[in-house]
């Protein structure tokens, strides 16, 4: 099916309400893809690294908030918290902490 | 139903249905999405492939049939191969089973790729298996090296003398031989391609690491850095301080010294302006995307790589192809490396999903790139970096003030990065 095609047919079948603003519904989901190389798949760190699965929302929204702002020690999160946006690390948040720990 | 059955005795345990009837394990149990969607064939099992056919696994709540085919039947991670030339890890600890993939439905194919007719969507193998059909093809083949670029090493004799190490097994252990082998106070030359290559901090990486074992071993040894670059291309400064404080004196480090040819024979590199003489050669001749991506007509940018679209990672030379990795033209700023890899092989996944149950993929997606490089033994530096789509130039773009380097390297980030690995080894594969 080309582009074209794929795209007509997804306006037609998908309910409009799920795509407002173009909005991912796996959001939560795709962002902690990006924190798996390292907090381990869905945050279930196998060692080495914080796991950040089933933690509590608020806890990791909030580290990673002062990671962003510079208010916490950090080699690296300091770094790749700026490059979310605040809707992304709420996001973010969200998922990981309705994840089981390891 | 000829090539099913000559499959089924060529492969023995593998379950296969057709192409899209395929029979699933019990885990499908998602109400939305039961019903098997078809089946994706992924060539090429490193950091790209593997991520891809365990998400497409996990994603499609086992709806979609996954083909995983790789030459080699365990997994050795190109980083952290640097360790086992410096000394300081085994192959052993860099080489992973993908057994546990099977848990998550995965067909493990131990073959090589020969052909794909797109056309037909059919893939054809070497050795075991008769020719197979895909609904979709994902095509994460790493690099071939150039060396039709270089005279002197246009043969199978010169490369078996003159190694890259540039694909992490045999090679790796053979040059840590040589090195071993090398007199007292011999000369280790290294040459690096001009960017894009495999890994950029990879070779400066590289030079730490066997200036690392030099220092113990053989203390009057020295290294040459032929580089065809103006400058280091990654964590310039971070290496520039390892080098003078850890290996002062051992490493001439020279720029714009692109290799032009190779004397095998009289172990010789030149370039335009010099002939330098070593006792152990290490050429990275350039690179570009394997002969898959070339025989498939994958390759649409500069001859060398392949575009894609930032939204599914689909080839935008043949429709229904998924690119992955090194082979990717890559998004500006985005480095060739095991990391991104990975994060394309879930961007991938994620989109097929979408695709194959007829809804468009995700229009904002976000991508991280971290490279930890290991100065010595214990102490690493990283870069990283985060990536978002931008709609308009239709490209990820990496995002203003985000990401960055090492504050200076560290043992506390030695610990990180063999961590890293651990985690994404386990990300891929467990
Ligand atoms: C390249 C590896 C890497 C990636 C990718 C990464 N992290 Fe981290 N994370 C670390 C390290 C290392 C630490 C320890 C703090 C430091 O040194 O930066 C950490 C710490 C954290 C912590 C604090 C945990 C605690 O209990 O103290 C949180 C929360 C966190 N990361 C969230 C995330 C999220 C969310 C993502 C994905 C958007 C992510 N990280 C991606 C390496 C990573």
């Amino acid at each position: 099916m080309n582009r074209t095609l794929l795209l007509a047919a997804v306006l037609a079948i998908a309910p409009l309400g799920a795509r407002a603003q173009g909005t991912d519904p796996n959001l939560g989901r795709m962002l902690a893809s990006n924190c798996a190389n390292c907090h381990g798949t869905n945050g279930a760190s196998v060692g080495g690294m914080p796991s950040l699965a089933g933690k509590p929302r608020a806890a990791l929204l909030q580290m990673l908030r002062e990671y962003r702002d510079g208010k916490r020690p950090a080699t690296i999160m300091h770094q790749l918290a700026k490059g979310y946006t605040d809707a992304q690390l709420e996001a973010v948040s969200t998922y990981l902490s309705a994840q089981k720990p390891n | 139903m000829t090539n099913r059955r000559k499959f089924l005795q060529a492969g023995g345990a593998v379950t296969i249905g057709s192409a899209v009837s395929s029979i699933l394990p019990g885990c499908a149990s998602t109400p939305e999405i039961r019903k098997p969607v078809g089946r994706v064939m992924i060539i090429g099992a490193g950091y790209g492939g593997q991520t891809a056919a365990k998400y497409l696994r996990l994603w499609s709540a086992g709806s979609i049939e996954v083909m995983l085919v790789d030459r080699e039947p365990t997994f050795i991670s190109c980083p952290m191969s640097n360790l086992v030339i410096g000394g300081s890890r085994t192959l052993a600890e860099i080489t992973r089973s993908r057994n546990r993939l099977k848990e998550h439905g995965v067909q493990l194919l131990t073959d090589e790729v020969t052909a794909v007719d797109h056309a037909r969507k059919m893939v054809k193998f070497k050795d075991r298996y008769a020719d197979m059909g895909y609904d979709r093809l994902i095509v994460s083949p790493g690099v071939d090296l150039m060396y039709d670029t270089l005279p002197g090493m246009n043969s199978a004799d010169a490369q078996s003398q003159v190694l890259h190490a540039w694909r992490a097994g045999p090679q790796t252990v053979a040059l840590r031989k040589q090195i071993e082998s090398m007199p007292d106070d011999g000369t280790f030359v290294i040459s690096i391609p001009l960017a894009p290559y495999r890994c950029p901090p990879g070779p400066y990486e590289r030079v730490c690491q066997v200036a690392h074992y030099l220092k113990q071993a053989k203390p009057k040894a020295r290294i040459v850095v032929l580089d065809a670059n103006e400058n280091i291309t990654s964590k310039g400064p971070l290496f520039r301080a390892a080098w003078e404080q850890l290996y002062k004196g051992m490493i001439d480090y020279r720029p714009n010294s692109e290799v032009k040819d190779v004397d095998v024979r009289g172990k010789t590199l030149k370039t335009d302006f010099d002939n330098v003489k070593g006792d152990v050669l290490n050429v990275l001749p350039s690179m570009r995307a394997a002969d898959i991506a070339r025989s498939t007509g994958l390759i649409n940018a500069n001859n060398r790589w392949c575009s894609v679209d930032w939204l599914s990672m689909e080839s935008t030379a043949v429709p229904g192809i998924h690119v992955l990795g090194d082979a990717t033209m890559s998004a500006p700023a985005m480095p060739k490396s095991g990391h991104m890899a990975n994060q394309h092989g879930k961007l991938a996944a994620a989109a097929i999903v979408e695709i194959m149950n007829g809804r468009q993929p995700n229009q904002e997606p976000v991508l991280a790139n971290t490279c930890y490089s290991f100065v010595s033994d214990k102490e690493v530096i990283h870069v990283s970096s985060v990536h978002q789509y931008d709609a308009k130039q239709k490209t990820l773009v990496a995002v203003p003030g985000s990401g960055g380097v090492s504050a200076q390297r560290s043992e506390i980030e030695g610990a990180y990065g063999w961590a890293w690995a651990q985690n994404i080894w386990s990300d891929m594969l467990s």
